[in-house]
């Protein structure tokens, strides 16, 4: 016969080598990173160039000389006389403490408002609706202005604030509140209530080996509670239950004493809230509507109560459809914050905006800023993604 | 004691409660319960407390019609005459007052666009032929002046022509395309490289013949077609228009190259597939706003020495970098959703890698991923917001630096920031409408559910 066998001749049908999908893999890549290359290379080129003709420095090393800013807003103390380097990480704290701050106050108003949304009450799921829809369509930056505004400009004065009782004051210059004056009894309570802790969670331990052995599940929720608090209260009570509040007092030209938050701060984090609270209310409505009303009947057909109906099948249902996309609303919430540079509160992306004024680094200041970010970013989504990991379907 | 069922007694009781009617419906929605009568009174109560002095400083008290400040402030209600006063600096910025029908019409250009691709019926190759149409007519209003028209603008444009003939071609077979495509891939080559090209032409003819052509010359050859309309600068360009040009052009330019990040997100090479999902995870990792200061402070260092490039397109540059990364996160939603079978099948055809995505794949997870598309550019819309922190004059800008700023009336930020909240909330509102009118049309929802 003269026709070949084709099982036997080992070149592949296609023939050439350059037709080979692997060859022609490894050359587009290869054409692609010395693009990429070349692209890089002319970049830092143009940079560098440029840096020198406008005779610019680069470099970190003006982290540890004197700043000289003026950061009116810090966790730690802050004087001018201060690094750069503590400058940045004053505004890396700001950042963090609106962040965390803003994560749970939104996280406490978009549960409550998404399940109003799906109140039976006509009021009140309108209400939510309403606000939902306000937020949600409105840029955050002009939300934040016109909050930081009507702080500024429309509040009365420092010395005639708004008195919203317990010793709380709104006015221009921002929010006082009362301080607990901190005593030997609430240290010791506080440790006290670390030390039940751990009695609690053993406590839960033992209730789950218990129900798993025997099949009785004991009592959890009173006797948590109770181990958790009672201890503490004892304490507390036997050392004098010393409750003194630190208030703010007017005297001739300004308010003494109490805590305080500046306007900037209050604007960001309430701008923050407001808007992030929205987002969060859709995406708890979507995740409660998720779980199909056949559970709710399964499970009162299995006998079980309404609590733990919620508890057991409803709630880790629903959070897992609650759980991803909020996680996002997370880090929106977080990079939204670097907004506060519209209202004046010296967040990083401000402090660096102002030591880029300073020292003529630009591109310096601004990886720094893009470092917090990416940092805070991923932390995040990594904590997330784990916590996602446990909670998610276990398939088979 | 047997029940008696007496007329009496039954007349007692009174007539059972009324579940149709205002009545009924107030009880049913807003009094079923104990706990449901306390919210209701306590909503309303709030309601009570918010709704009369809004309403009152809102439209009662308020000043409608042209008045000073002084009177606005004497009518202790919202000053509307500041809009009155204001709403064109607001609107379209420090664009010259004169001429501003010409943003205004501009703006009817784009509004148009984009309410004639809402349609369904008009989702053809050819509307991309009406976009660029579109877009070039509200370029012309805006900057008037003289089309420059040098060899470089006419290679800019045959290579737009040839690669959007060859995509409404799209179904006329692959022949035709692919000829178009390269006709344009030949064309944008000529507009980067042609003035270099000329030169060494120039150059190698004078050393080797002593030929004096003068290609040199030809490259700057400019010729003006007057507009008859005088030349605006885009440093002028201001309020809305900025606002819908920056989101428009930032969430058309994105998504060619977000569907190319898309696919090198998914790609089996790991040279691009580390590349793609590099870019993506930086840019979704740190806010827009450090990306515009990037385009602001950065760009300028980055080029090479002498190349300018303007403020709007630095900032339209970083827009167009950060939507993309999110536009191909949605996409690679869309290409996830489409089942194993759809590639193993165009394979078995004998496909390449571009016409199976192109042809069989792309169009099927786009569709998919529609509404989400048009999330996204609702968010593009309102971030783009943030070019006011780069001084840029958009709507929130020109609302807060321009008309609020007037010592005038200063007094009224509330009013002016209520006029620019309102414009931004009916686009972005009637565009969630839509989206989620296209979800129940798609039913992803159904889908979802499963």
């Amino acid at each position: 016969m003269a026709a070949p066998n084709p099982a036997l001749s080992r070149a592949p049908a296609t023939g050439a080598w350059w037709n080979d999908r692997r060859v022609r893999a490894i050359f587009y890549q290869m054409v692609f990173l010395a693009i990429l290359v070349g692209a890089v290379w002319l970049l830092v080129g143009n940079t560098v160039e440029n840096l020198r003709a406008r005779g610019l420095k680069s470099g970190f090393d003006f982290l540890p000389s004197r700043s000289g800013i003026p950061i009116s807003d810090s966790v730690l103390d802050w004087d001018p006389d201060d690094t750069f380097g503590k400058a940045y990480l004053v505004g890396i704290l700001n950042t963090l403490r609106v962040g965390v701050l803003g994560i749970i106050f939104a996280t406490i108003l978009g549960t409550f408002i998404g399940i109003a949304r799906l109140s039976n009450n006509w009021l009140i799921s309108r209400l939510a609706s309403v606000y939902v829809e306000a937020v949600r369509n409105i840029p955050l930056l002009l939300q934040l202005i016109l909050l930081y505004a009507f702080v500024t400009r429309t509040l009365p004065d420092q010395l005639d604030p708004i008195v919203i009782g317990g010793g709380f004051f709104l006015s221009k210059s921002g929010l006082m509140f009362p301080l607990l004056k901190l005593e030997a009894a609430h240290y010791a309570a506080g440790a006290v209530l670390l030390a039940s802790f751990a009695a609690m969670v053993g406590y839960n331990y033992w209730a789950k080996r218990r129900q798993d052995a025997t099949g009785v599940s004991p009592p959890r929720l009173l006797p948590s509670l109770g181990i958790l608090f009672l201890p503490a209260l004892a304490v507390f009570l036997v050392m004098g239950a010393p409750a003194e509040f630190d208030i703010a007092t007017k005297t001739r030209f300004r308010f003494i004493g109490g805590g305080a938050v500046a306007p900037e701060f209050l604007t960001i984090l309430t701008g923050l809230v407001i808007y992030t609270a929205a987002f969060i209310a859709e995406i708890v409505r979507s995740g409660i509507l998720a779980v199909s009303y056949g559970q709710t009947e399964a499970a009162s057909a299995l006998g079980l109560t309404r609590g733990r109906t919620l508890r057991l099948v409803l709630l880790p249902q629903a959070l897992r459809v609650i759980i991803p996309p909020t996680t996002s609303q997370y880090l929106n919430l977080v990079k939204n914050s670097s907004l506060a540079v519209a209202v004046g509160y010296p967040d990083v992306v401000a402090i660096e905006m102002i030591t880029m004024n300073q020292t003529s680094r630009a591109l310096e200041a601004i990886l720094l800023i893009m470092a917090v970010y990416l940092t805070i970013s991923l932390s995040i989504s990594l904590a997330m993604n784990m916590y996602n990991k446990r909670i998610a379907l276990k398939e088979r | 004691m047997a029940v008696s069922d007496t007329a009496a007694e039954r007349a007692a009781l009174g007539p059972p409660p009324a579940t149709t009617g205002f009545l009924g419906w107030m009880r049913k929605n807003l009094f079923s319960t104990v706990w449901n009568t306390l919210l209701t009174i306590l909503c309303a109560y709030l309601l009570i407390l918010i709704l009369p002095p809004a309403i009152s400083w809102l439209f009662l008290d308020a000043t409608w019609s042209e008045a000073t400040p002084e009177q606005c402030r004497a009518a202790n209600g919202a000053c509307w005459a500041m809009i009155r006063e204001k709403h064109r600096v607001i609107l379209f910025g420090r664009y010259p007052y004169d001429e501003q029908w010409r943003p205004l019409l501009g703006m009817g250009f784009l509004i148009t666009l984009v309410l004639v691709s809402c349609f369904r019926r008009f989702w053809r190759p050819w509307i991309g032929l009406v976009w660029a149409g579109g877009l070039v007519a509200f370029f012309l209003v805006m900057w008037g002046g003289d089309i420059p028209v040098s060899y470089r603008t006419a290679a800019v444009i045959g290579a737009v022509a040839a690669a959007a003939f060859g995509f409404t071609r799209a179904n006329a077979g692959g022949n035709a395309r692919s000829l178009f495509l390269w006709l344009a891939a030949l064309f944008g080559a000529l507009a980067l490289v042609g003035n270099s090209i000329l030169r060494v032409l120039d150059a190698l003819l004078k050393e080797l013949f002593q030929i004096e052509a003068g290609l040199g010359g030809l490259s700057a050859f400019g010729l003006g077609i007057p507009t008859g309309l005088s030349f605006v600068p885009t440093s002028l360009w201001g309020g809305l228009p900025l606002t819908l040009l920056l989101s428009i052009v930032g969430i058309i330019v994105a998504f060619p190259i977000a569907i190319l990040l898309a696919l090198g997100r998914r790609s089996k090479m790991p040279l691009i597939r580390m590349f793609c999902i590099g870019y993506i995870e930086l840019i979704r990792g740190v806010p827009l706003i450090s990306l515009l200061f990037v385009a602001s402070f950065l760009l300028p260092l980055f080029l090479p020495r002498g190349v300018e490039i303007n403020d709007l397109l630095r900032a339209q540059v970083a827009i167009i970098g950060f939507s993309a990364a999110y536009l191909a996160e949605v996409i690679r939603g869309g290409l996830q959703a489409i089942p194993r079978g759809q590639f193993e099948a165009a394979d078995a055809l004998g496909l390449s890698y571009w016409q199976k995505m192109g042809k069989i794949v792309l169009p099927q997870a786009i569709t998919l991923v529609i509404p989400p598309i048009v999330n996204t550019f609702i968010g593009l819309f309102k971030d783009t917001s943030l070019v006011s922190i780069v001084s840029l004059a958009d709507l929130l800008l020109a609302t807060k630096d321009m008309a609020i700023a007037d010592v005038n009336w200063r007094a009224f930020y509330a009013e002016g920031y209520t006029f620019a909240a309102l414009i931004y909330f009916v686009f972005c509102f009637f565009m969630s409408q839509y989206s989620q009118y296209l979800e129940r049309q798609f039913e992803t929802g159904r889908r979802k559910r499963r």
